[in-house]
């Protein structure tokens, strides 16, 4: 009977079908790409199509999106939006291509994160948004998640929200033994060691592989491992920064001094609470996450900036992320558009703050009150003011590929082995670059090293 | 989740109904089949497992109790901090406008439509295939004890791409139809009916002028209670308990069962931004398998001689 087979076999073959529907999906839309110029909707055929009004449908897990949907609905009672989530990050975008090469179900409007992005835009499954005038918004979004929606010389989506990097730390672990908080990663692998040996129960941080971690350490360390042009990528591990992240990264493993548990788990959420797990370096989208996963620990962590590579440096990077797109499959691309406009430039923008979002846009993260409010949970700290500094100092130049939900899929089988055994963390990027390679080759991209 | 336990559960009942008469006997120091000598090797075995079977249930009971604070930071295996559960129970039915109300509806109706149906089905075939000899019957038991080594599983992907071609996809028919088929239900009827409808008892009713449809319905299905509740045991669990197949054939949440409304629930933890509701999420899975322990509570007398049935040839 279905009910005895167990979970690991179940999410086996749900990853086996995933991994099958996006080949599918990826080479289908392969094939259309390249071509098709933006369509042209102006300002007035927005509106037009706002007053005329509508049924959109809109793929989103961003929990904050369900106050901004109400509100646009009661601004425009000709609309009706039905807020789908179909699914967390992956789920959602199997479940999208999947809807686009059965050319049926595929909503209007979808969230879809940074990383994935340039997989959507290559293969044109979601639409230009230059001839709806996104262009002008340039200045509207900090540079990070701006440089992000961008792909192909086009803009493929708009900036919901963003996740400039910040050093979440329990102060009670760090004051108890007298640790300063790091400030360059140096001093990390050295309050690392000072920590575990004062309590072998308390690691500096978790990690058992993580690629959406790895890659932005990278891009801190002002590495730029992908370059792509058009259907022209290039993967290669070895420059400056990725080397600085493999070296300082292998003391932590070689020591032992990161805790094996993995991000999200239950595990996780327990060892944030009791203080096993001392720091967290991620996007500062956690505070919400920390609220209400870590409730225990309320009142001990506090936010600090990014620990650097260089002394004195100010160097940050983006985690996680997402922007609203619209695919291509949709036919209510000026309503559509309207709801995008609405959400991350419009009223939605603080609504969405208000709701514990992360904004990407620069007003807000510029306005005295979004910088002075202060987080009951980290005692009061005004931790926008860290989060805020770190999106203006994104290091620039970074870019995803065009294939990064498959390269994140298999960053386990690669990188992961260092993780678990002596595999050198060099050896593990150089066996994920060469997987990449061979992946993004089989689909018709021209890689090299 | 609940399902292997369940079966267990009963069979310990059951043990425990045999014991007391037979402890009672023993005084009159009568030995026999009725009142097998006690052994303690075997009772502690049994204990074992009893414990083995039971600790998952009473741990989901204590900490559907706890609050989500107190989750992560006390014994797992015993209450601590406030006794929450039925703030859990409030907030579990109230959370995101009541979803949960409606996920349960939803299984509710794929129970009725698909578990009730796949019964139907069942007791048709596995009566025709008993009672009636005709060409090409052969190949139908090859078929379908062909189709009882087939895991449901395998076959979900290949039902999906068809679905999708008829346009049925995200609708309640993807779950409810698929439902519908139940070789080992089938199989199991036909065994069933084969010993507990007497060939002779069809020859008067038709001697007496009944039709077939009268015969089967007045006749024939009295007879064959026991197989129904099984059959429908089985394909109720199985049902109710259903993951994969929902989860490739739905995407809007408004028509989840349980399953997939908790795990949607619990993958809400592993979002950035996204509320964790963990304490919700157990307390959500206790009330999701009281109903299946309600049905094997009422039907298990008829799920033993279900069981039994064709156990001792005569």
């Amino acid at each position: 009977m279905k009910s005895k087979i167990s979970p690991a076999v179940l999410r086996g073959s749900a990853l086996a079908l995933a991994a099958a529907l996006a080949l599918t999906a990826c080479g289908g839309g392969g094939n259309d790409a390249g071509g098709a110029a933006p369509a042209e909707v102006s300002a007035d055929d927005v509106q037009a199509a706002l007053d005329k009004g509508g049924d959109l449908t809109v793929w989103a897990w961003e929990p904050t999106l369900e106050k901004v949907v109400e509100d646009f609905e009661a601004e425009h009672p000709n609309v009706n939006i039905d807020l789908v989530n179909a699914g967390t990050g992956n789920d959602q975008y199997t479940a999208l291509q999947n809807a686009i090469a059965a050319g049926s179900g595929v909503p209007d409007v979808a969230q879809v994160e940074y990383y994935a992005l340039p997989q959507f835009a290559l293969a044109e499954s979601v639409q230009d948004l230059s001839g709806y005038g996104a262009g002008d918004l340039q200045d509207t979004f900090s540079p990070g998640p701006w440089s992000s929606v961008q792909a192909n010389e086009g803009i493929y989506g708009l900036p919901m929200d963003s996740g400039p990097m910040a050093l979440f730390y329990n102060t009670e672990v760090f004051e108890k033994y007298g640790v300063e908080v790091p400030t360059t990663w140096e001093e990390y692998v050295e309050a690392a060691r000072t920590l575990h040996e004062a309590d072998p129960n308390v690691y500096i941080a978790n990690d058992t592989g993580d690629a959406g971690f790895a890659t932005s350490l990278i891009w801190q360390a002002g590495g730029q491992p992908y370059t792509v042009d058009g259907t022209d990528v290039k993967v290669n591990f070895s420059d400056e920064g990725s080397t600085r992240f493999a070296e300082t990264w292998q003391q932590l493993l070689d020591e032992d001094l990161l805790a094996p548990i993995s991000s999200w788990s239950d595990e996780w959420y327990q060892g944030l609470g009791t203080g096993t797990i001392a720091t967290l370096a991620t996007g500062a989208w956690m505070p919400g996450n920390f609220t209400s996963g870590v409730p225990a620990a309320a009142g001990k962590w506090r936010a600090a900036p990014l620990p650097q590579w260089e002394e004195g440096g100010t160097a940050s990077a983006e985690n996680g992320g997402s922007s609203l797109t619209i695919p291509a499959a949709s036919e209510q691309g000026a309503l559509a558009y309207a709801f995008l406009d609405y959400a991350n430039v419009g009223d939605g923008v603080q609504t969405r703050i208000d709701g514990g979002a992360f904004p990407a846009t620069s007003a807000a993260l510029e306005s005295e009150e979004f910088l002075n409010s202060e987080f009951e949970y980290f005692g009061g700290q005004k931790a926008n003011e860290i989060f805020a500094e770190s999106a203006q100092n994104v290091s620039e130049g970074w870019s995803y590929l065009p294939f990064q939900v498959y390269a994140n899929s298999i960053f386990n089988d690669t990188v992961g082995q260092a993780y678990v055994s002596d595999t050198p963390l060099k050896d593990g990027l150089k066996s994920w670059q060469d997987a990449s390679i061979k992946y993004g080759t089989e689909q018709g991209f021209t890689v090299s090293e | 989740m609940s399902v292997a336990v369940e079966p267990t559960r009963t069979d310990k009942h059951r043990t425990r109904q045999r014991t007391k008469p037979g402890y009672v006997r023993m005084k009159s120091t009568r030995r026999g089949v009725d009142n097998p000598k006690r052994s303690v090797l075997l009772t502690v075995l049994t204990g074992i497992v009893l414990i083995y079977s039971l600790i998952p249930l009473v741990w989901l009971f204590i900490n559907a109790s706890k609050t989500q604070a107190d989750l992560f930071t006390s014994f797992g295996l015993w209450f601590s901090g406030d006794f929450a559960l039925f703030g859990n129970i409030g907030d579990t039915l109230a959370y995101d406008d009541g979803i949960f109300g409606r996920w349960f509806l939803n299984t509710v109706l794929y129970v009725v439509l698909g578990a009730g149906g796949a019964t139907f089905l069942a007791v048709l075939g596995g009566y025709a295939l008993a009672k009636f000899s005709f060409p090409g019957k052969k190949a139908v038991f090859a078929v379908v004890i062909g189709a009882v080594a087939v895991p449901g599983t395998a076959l979900a992907v290949p039902t999906f791409l068809m679905f999708s071609e008829m346009g049925l996809t995200n609708t309640p028919w993807s779950v409810i139809i698929p439902s519908l088929i139940s070789p080992f239900g089938l199989y199991l009827m036909w065994t069933f009916a084969s010993e507990a409808i007497p060939t002779e008892l069809l020859e008067s009713a038709r001697m007496d002028g009944a039709g077939e449809f009268r015969t089967f319905f007045q006749i024939c299905l009295p007879l064959l209670g026991p197989g129904i509740v099984t059959v429908l045991l089985f394909t109720m669990v199985a049902t109710w308990n259903n993951y994969f197949l929902p989860l490739i054939m739905l995407k809007d949440p408004a028509w989840y069962p349980l399953t997939l409304g908790l795990n949607a629930w619990n993958a809400q933890a592993s979002t950035a931004g996204g509320e964790a509701i963990f304490n919700l999420v157990i307390t959500g899975s206790l009330l999701t398998i009281l109903p299946l322990i309600a049905a094997f509570l009422l039907l298990q007398r008829y799920w033993q001689s279900g069981l039994s049935a064709g156990a001792v040839k005569e």
